[in-house]
């Protein structure tokens, strides 16, 4: 690990500008994500600012009938929270189907949505990586390419988001809340928080240098059935190969995101309303344009057939 | 090497013999050499915090992981290094009541903060009943994951009794039981080469039915 000098910030804005100011400089919030990749020397910030005293705590319901997740809240208290639960059952199953008890109890909100790609060549310093280092080239593409995205990739980053929380929250249509060094804040539907590769796969949300995720807003309850169905190669402790958030309504309309298949948790609202006629419908216009490698286009079948399963779930 | 607590004739003794190149790599004087060049030296900063009851101030280059605070300078070596990347859970110990891979965090995030080690749940004369229970059912051949493994199961059993759900639960809004499917789920962090798997969890069944 590069040597880095650590302060503990006393308020939001004064740990926005500590991380604006100083070069190479980082929040540090769980930290599970960040240590790891500082110890394989992929991350080398030289400076961290540690965001834990800030409060960011709490769950609290809002007036208009929906829930404010401050972004400290452990992965664990969310899925734990009996509003949640009883509301939101899609947020804690996503939550429960990611990780180990020991990381959920450290990982928080707002570390989870920044977390990094898994992409192996990513985590290997020896390779070529736009991500890693820009302009290296991509050593994902024509390499080993199963666990990689299908949809939404780009021809300098094949990579995908990992995780599993952001996409309940996309099918939530949550809204990521932000402050900066100004004291400006900003509300980023999660649709937006994170990027496509394109040319710049080095950057992967649009939020700026020094913006500090402060809560997550989740709208009203959606009612109806809530899913998250995670197919992985092993039954628990593994990176979705590819994963469902779906919120089913009685008349069989609904909300459909997928994982583990692109830069982003992958909704399309237009292939939502193709709900009521099946899998393969929604499937086929979610991944319209999809640029499969031979290793992983067996992810398209997969999202399909672990599609159907929610939805014959939904009916019984 | 200067700082090795004095060497009984134990099983760490025997394999401190065996295994300097290995374990210096973690020990704290041989960090500023084995960084890269481009690196600052090191600076420590102080951090006090609570470990199995006993208040430790100490001054550590912000580098150092709780795991390294634990083992290298405070020679609490029953919690143990596996992968070091938060994989395989050897590092297992309990912060504030929560399980937590020691591995992935450093130890000045923990000022103020309460931390229990195998050390801390028991001794030789006074098992924790998660102890004398892997003993009574064979939970482990090499021993080496079983600190994180007792750790872990001891925080799992609790979060079954604050109702912390999980993955395999059916019905997210009644609380969970420790059956042998959720002791599974929640114990995935926690890998054991060795294979003991079923017998693990036959001690914490057993312990976990001495509470029900």
């Amino acid at each position: 690990m590069r040597a880095f000098t650590y302060e503990r910030a006393p308020d939001p804005i004064a740990a926005a500008k500590a991380v604006t100011q100083r070069p190479g400089a980082r929040f540090i919030a769980g930290g599970t994500n960040l240590l790891d990749l500082m110890k394989l020397e992929v991350e080398t910030p030289t400076h961290l600012v540690d965001v834990q005293d800030l409060g960011f705590n709490k769950i609290e319901t809002v007036s208009q009938g929906g829930l404010r997740i401050g972004a400290l809240v452990t992965n664990t208290d969310l899925a734990s929270d009996e509003r949640v639960r009883r509301d939101y059952a899609v947020l804690s199953r996503a939550i429960l189907a990611g990780a180990s008890g020991q990381l959920r109890n450290k990982a928080t909100v707002g570390g989870n949505l920044l977390q990094r790609t898994r992409c192996p060549y990513f985590y290997d310093t020896n390779m070529a990586c736009n991500k890693r280092r820009p302009g290296s080239g991509c050593a994902a593409i024509g390499g080993y390419s199963r666990q990689l995205g299908v949809v939404g990739v780009s021809k300098s980053c094949i990579a995908t988001f990992p995780g599993d929380m952001a996409v309940a929250l996309r099918v939530l249509d949550a809204v990521v809340e932000t402050i900066n060094a100004h004291g400006r804040t900003r509300s980023i539907p999660i649709a937006d928080l994170h990027r496509l590769w394109e040319d710049n796969p080095e950057r992967d949300t649009v939020l700026t240098t020094g913006e500090l995720i402060t809560a997550i807003t989740l709208p009203p309850p959606l009612g109806g059935q809530h899913f998250y169905e995670k197919v992985r190669d092993r039954a628990s402790y593994a990176f979705a190969l590819v994963s469902v958030a779906a919120v089913i309504q009685p008349d069989g309309t609904g909300r459909v995101a997928f994982g583990g298949v692109a830069p982003k948790p992958w909704r399309v609202e237009a292939a939502d309303a193709l709900l009521p006629q099946g899998a393969a419908a929604v499937t086929a216009r979610a991944f319209e344009g999809a640029t499969p490698t031979q290793d992983n286009a067996f992810k398209l079948p997969l999202a399909t057939r672990a599609l159907a399963y929610v939805i014959e779930q939904a009916r019984t | 090497m200067a700082n090795w607590p004095e060497l009984e004739i134990s099983r760490r003794g025997v394999l401190a013999g065996t295994t300097v190149t290995a374990v210096a790599v973690g020990a704290p004087a041989f960090t500023e050499a084995s960084a890269p060049p481009r690196a600052q030296p090191a600076r420590t900063m102080p951090v006090a915090f609570s470990v199995n009851g006993r208040k430790q101030s100490l001054a550590l280059d912000p580098r150092t992981t709780l795991l390294d605070a634990l083992r290298e300078h405070l020679h609490l070596t029953g919690t143990k290094k596996g992968c070091d990347h938060g994989q395989c859970g050897a590092c297992t110990v309990i912060v504030e009541g929560k399980r937590i891979n020691s591995c992935l965090s450093l130890a000045v995030m923990h000022e103020g903060q309460e931390i229990t080690t195998i050390e801390g749940l028991g001794t030789p004369d006074k098992l924790h009943p998660m102890q004398a229970a892997f003993i009574k059912h064979d939970g482990y051949q090499c021993g080496y994951c079983t600190p994180g493994q007792i750790c872990s199961a001891v925080a799992v059993l609790d979060e079954i009794a604050r109702g912390v759900p999980s993955h395999v639960q059916e019905d997210l809004t009644v609380g969970p039981r420790a059956t042998r499917q959720e002791i599974r789920e929640r114990m995935s962090g926690n890998i054991c080469r060795c294979g003991a798997y079923s017998n693990i969890v036959d001690a914490m069944a057993d312990v976990a039915g001495d509470n029900a």
